[in-house]
């Protein structure tokens, strides 16, 4: 027994002196926690070794990275922070474990909006949350906005994802922060009111349900479109529906963005900051828009051929801190009105 | 270790004490250092519920709290049932009754276990919901037309997840209580037949109260998966206490207040393992004897014969077969798309990281129980039972528990080699794969332990203080008595652990090594997205992986009964 854990502990700090040593050894590295499931990043990352020469190495999780960041505090090996939403990039930079970056290439990429204010995270790819309607059942025009889908005429015909997801989260933090809380809450309430099923699946499986005539409307992200479209078994429920970009006559489509965070601890600062800029540069950009169809933060790059087919549209203006900051109200709200019940 | 057994006051009078006190407390030393360790994140996670953000019961209680207790409540007993009804039933045809199938059976009856949870979830939703196959055939079949124009079982339910956890967890119960049936001594079960009762009041009233301490432990461990299960749950919609902890810990960013939750849920399982041992406090049951014959092989009647069968059969099919055959259809389907020579690095990653943790995990269990078992007082017997309740965690929170004392030793460590000479070694074990394993340990102890426990409790304490005054001191009672004894045990518990690691997802994301993938993480990356088409090749790697040694240790196991080769006939 005491045999085996000596061992096991010796073999152990054996792997980890080897560890380190190759880690000093490939000296050009750039260490990355990621929320982003790798099969969707990979792409830019081996273009930036290509580039650069500087290897990209990656740990991916779908929570508990922030955490680990925290723990391993001034000697963390990450240099930085990849996520899918902002609420993650928040809860980062209020941890103070993120460091702020003043790059000029970063700065006249990304969109003031649509990145810290003190420089301690950037978007990267914006994601708006939009409307999919039955071709069949929803003439255009019927729905316009997201307050339309409390209407009485939508009983038991709206579907959604869990009202817990960051996705409807974001969404209905911005509502609170636009309308205030009651507000929110009544919207969220009268969805609800109309959902034809209990919150479940993902956002792909709602517009599943559309197709097999559950339900009429749901909400969803936009480049799950471009995803089924690809997808050969999933062609026929995008092709059920058509898409609506939500309060086009009022504040605009809700977007969320995915983006990046430098660490405090970054031991690889300056490859970490050529990462940055090379994700926010133009051939970054249009590999996001092309690979996942997600639109570019960078003015001027060219969009994939679905996103230009369905042309320009009006997103909501508002600080994704606030969206980040209203977070947690918009969990309670979610929990007093039993959303997912 | 051999100490001289002198036939002392103590020793007389309480026979079942070991008399060399300074073994003993050599044992209970180390047991309770080890207990400490397994035992630090679990206490992470209690210092982490310290530090809440904002107190969130208030709020809980107002809104969600009843229905997510309720919920659990509902899953946890469902389960419970479902495991126990499954796994004593097979357990016991395979072992006592004969029936056309049955060598079949004995190894096949543990592959669901192979199968991760939420792919069978998957794999199900996919058949039956309303847009599925089965549906759509009623449809056109009866001609229905809309959802309203018939009934049929919703797939995402209380009811559909009961069912689903139940498929992948008995193998749990039905591990135990097949080594325990095999360890029985026939004797016993001869005694109930010539005194004339029938092989299925011998069941009741015979095998079954022998069995239940491992029935017991096995059922514990289905309901302690149940609850921290959290792919399931969320894939089906049901809120139960682990959603919660997620909606607090990521929506509304309080660790503190989501590791308050996962201590709630802890009490839950103290709770019931502790009305589980009140009620059984008076009775223990041992072999008195050592002699094994054949086990009886009752020869069944012909339609219980089919019966036996249809019962052994269902469950492989349901919860193996059917998902093994619809992955395949993906994979093949996918295979161009999805088939890289990547997956022998990550089969390799996966089949090293498992056998570790199951050969450390059941080592560390076998010690526990042991040294309970020859000098357990109460400090030790609590330490050593709540180390074992961190299985009841969800992963990904037991993972941030591991997170904090690795990273404050690192750092220690650090801090002291920068300040004495000026170099830093930075992080030694976070990160590693060694952090790796600790966790796994950490958390499947539970299973590795339970195995073990159960087996060794039905060695009379006779056999300890017959080897001891025979002047064998601790250690060589364990392994010239004990061990071959428990083997079965000991060889359950390795397998159970084993295939739950080669499964185990948030712990391995979280704490893993830059780049480096196992076959449950790379699955997960397209799973997580509902993209099982793609990772479908992935998910049958890590059955077929994790079969052969399920095969390997079940024979083992049947081997393990003294004098009993391969499950008796």
């Amino acid at each position: 027994m005491n045999m085996q854990w000596k061992s096991s502990f010796a073999a152990a700090i054996v792997m980890t002196g080897m560890a380190a040593a190759a880690g000093t050894a490939l000296a050009e590295e750039v260490n990355v926690y990621s929320y982003r499931q790798p099969f969707l990043i990979e792409p830019m990352f081996e273009e930036f070794t290509k580039e650069t020469g500087i290897a990209v190495n990656v740990v991916f999780a779908k929570e508990g990275l922030v955490e680990r960041l925290k723990q391993e505090g001034a000697n963390s090996p990450a240099d930085l922070l990849l996520t899918v939403d902002i609420s993650r990039l928040a809860a980062i930079k209020t941890t103070g474990a993120t460091q702020a970056v003043s790059s000029d290439v970063l700065n006249s990429a990304i969109p003031a909006n649509l990145r810290d204010e003190d420089g301690h995270w950037f978007g990267l790819t914006t994601r708006a949350r939009i409307i999919y309607a039955s071709k069949d059942r929803v003439p255009e025009g019927t729905v316009t906005s997201y307050d339309d889908l409390t209407k009485p005429e939508w009983k038991g015909k709206v579907c959604t994802r869990s009202g817990s997801h960051v996705y409807n989260i974001a969404l209905l933090a911005s509502k609170i922060a636009h309308d205030g809380a009651d507000k929110a809450k009544a919207w969220l309430a009268g969805v609800k009111e109309n959902l034809a099923r209990k919150p479940e699946g993902n956002d792909r499986a709602q517009v599943k349900a559309i197709k097999e005539g559950e339900c009429d409307l749901a909400l969803g992200n936009h480049y799950y479109m471009g995803a089924m479209l690809s997808n050969p078994e999933q062609k026929e429920w995008a092709e059920s529906a058509y898409i609506i970009f939500p309060d086009q006559g009022g504040r605009g489509t809700h977007v969320n963005v995915s983006g990046i965070a430098l660490t405090k601890a970054a031991p690889n600062k300056a490859n970490a900051i050529k990462l940055m800029e090379f994700l926010a540069g133009e051939k970054a950009q249009e590999m996001y828009a092309d690979l996942n169809n997600e639109y570019p933060v960078r003015p001027g790059v060219e969009w994939s051929p679905l996103l230009k087919s369905w042309g320009d549209f009006k997103t909501d203006e508002l600080s994704l801190s606030a969206i980040a900051e209203l977070a947690p109200k918009a969990q309670k709200l979610v929990d007093e009105v039993g959303y997912n019940e | 270790m051999t100490d001289i057994v002198e036939p002392t006051g103590d020793l007389l009078m309480e026979p079942s004490r070991p008399a060399s006190s300074a073994g003993r407390g050599r044992w209970v030393f180390g047991a309770l250092f080890v207990t400490g360790l397994v035992l630090l994140p679990v206490l992470s996670i209690v210092w982490i519920a310290f530090n809440p953000v904002e107190n969130i019961w208030p709020h809980l209680l107002s809104t969600v709290l009843p229905r997510y207790v309720s919920n659990t409540l509902t899953l946890m007993v469902g389960v419970g049932i479902g495991t126990t009804v499954g796994g004593i039933t097979t357990a016991w045809l395979v072992t006592m009754c004969r029936f056309p199938g049955k060598r079949f059976f004995e190894w096949a009856l543990i592959l669901p276990l192979a199968m991760p949870a939420y792919v069978v979830a998957y794999v199900y939703t996919d058949l039956l919901e309303y847009a599925g196959p089965v549906q759509s055939a009623l449809r056109d079949l009866m001609g229905w037309k809309l959802k309203s124009d018939y009934w049929f079982p919703a797939i995402r339910s209380h009811g559909g997840a009961i069912v689903v956890l139940s498929l992948v967890l008995y193998p749990y119960v039905y591990m135990m209580a097949r080594a325990a049936f095999l360890q029985q001594s026939v004797c016993v079960l001869e005694a109930g037949r010539v005194l004339g009762r029938s092989p299925w009041r011998c069941f009741w009233t015979i095998g079954l109260p022998l069995a239940r301490p491992a029935v017991v432990a096995g059922v514990a461990l289905a309901m302690m998966e149940t609850l921290n299960d959290f792919g399931t749950i969320d894939f089906f919609g049901v809120h139960t206490l682990t959603a919660g902890v997620f909606d607090v810990w990521l929506n509304m960013g309080n660790a503190g207040g989501a590791a308050q939750i996962a201590l709630v849920m802890l009490v839950f399982v103290i709770g019931l393992l502790w009305i589980e041992r009140q009620s059984r406090r008076r009775q223990r049951f041992h072999q008195t004897t050592n002699r094994y014959q054949a086990l009886p092989g009752y020869a069944l009647r012909p339609l219980f014969k089919v019966g036996a069968v249809a019962m052994c059969a269902m469950p492989i099919l349901l919860g193996f077969l059917l998902p093994a055959l619809i992955l395949l259809e993906y994979a093949f389907l996918n295979f161009e798309d999805s088939f890289s020579v990547k997956y022998f690095g990550y089969a390799r990653n996966s089949l090293l990281l498992a056998g570790t943790s199951a050969f450390v995990a059941v080592m560390v269990g076998l010690f526990l129980a042991y040294a309970m078992r020859i000098g357990g007082g109460k400090v030790l017997n609590t330490a050593a039972r709540l180390a074992s309740v961190g299985y009841a965690v969800p992963g990904a929170v037991l993972a941030v528990g591991v997170l904090v004392p690795f990273a404050r030793f690192d750092n220690g460590v650090d801090a002291i080699m920068r300040s004495t000479f000026d170099v830093s070694t930075g992080l030694l074990l976070s990160g590693t794969v060694f952090a790796l394993v600790f966790a796994y340990v950490v958390r499947f102890l539970a299973v590795g332990m339970g195995g073990v426990e159960a087996s060794l409790a039905k060695v009379t304490k006779n056999m300890d203080d017959a080897a001891r005054t025979l002047g064998h001191g601790p250690w060589a009672t364990l392994r010239r008595v004990h061990l071959p004894m428990i083997r079965s045990g000991i060889l359950g518990g390795a397998v159970l652990v084993f295939v739950d690691t080669m499964k185990e997802l948030p712990a391995t994301l979280i704490l893993r090594p830059f780049n480096f993938d196992t076959l449950a993480t790379f699955v997960y990356q397209y799973a997580s997205d509902e993209r099982l088409a793609e990772s479908a090749l992935g998910a049958l790697t890590i059955v077929a992986a994790g079969i052969v040694p399920v095969l390997m240790l079940s024979r083992a196991i049947g081997n393990a009964r003294p004098g009993h080769a391969s499950g008796g006939n």
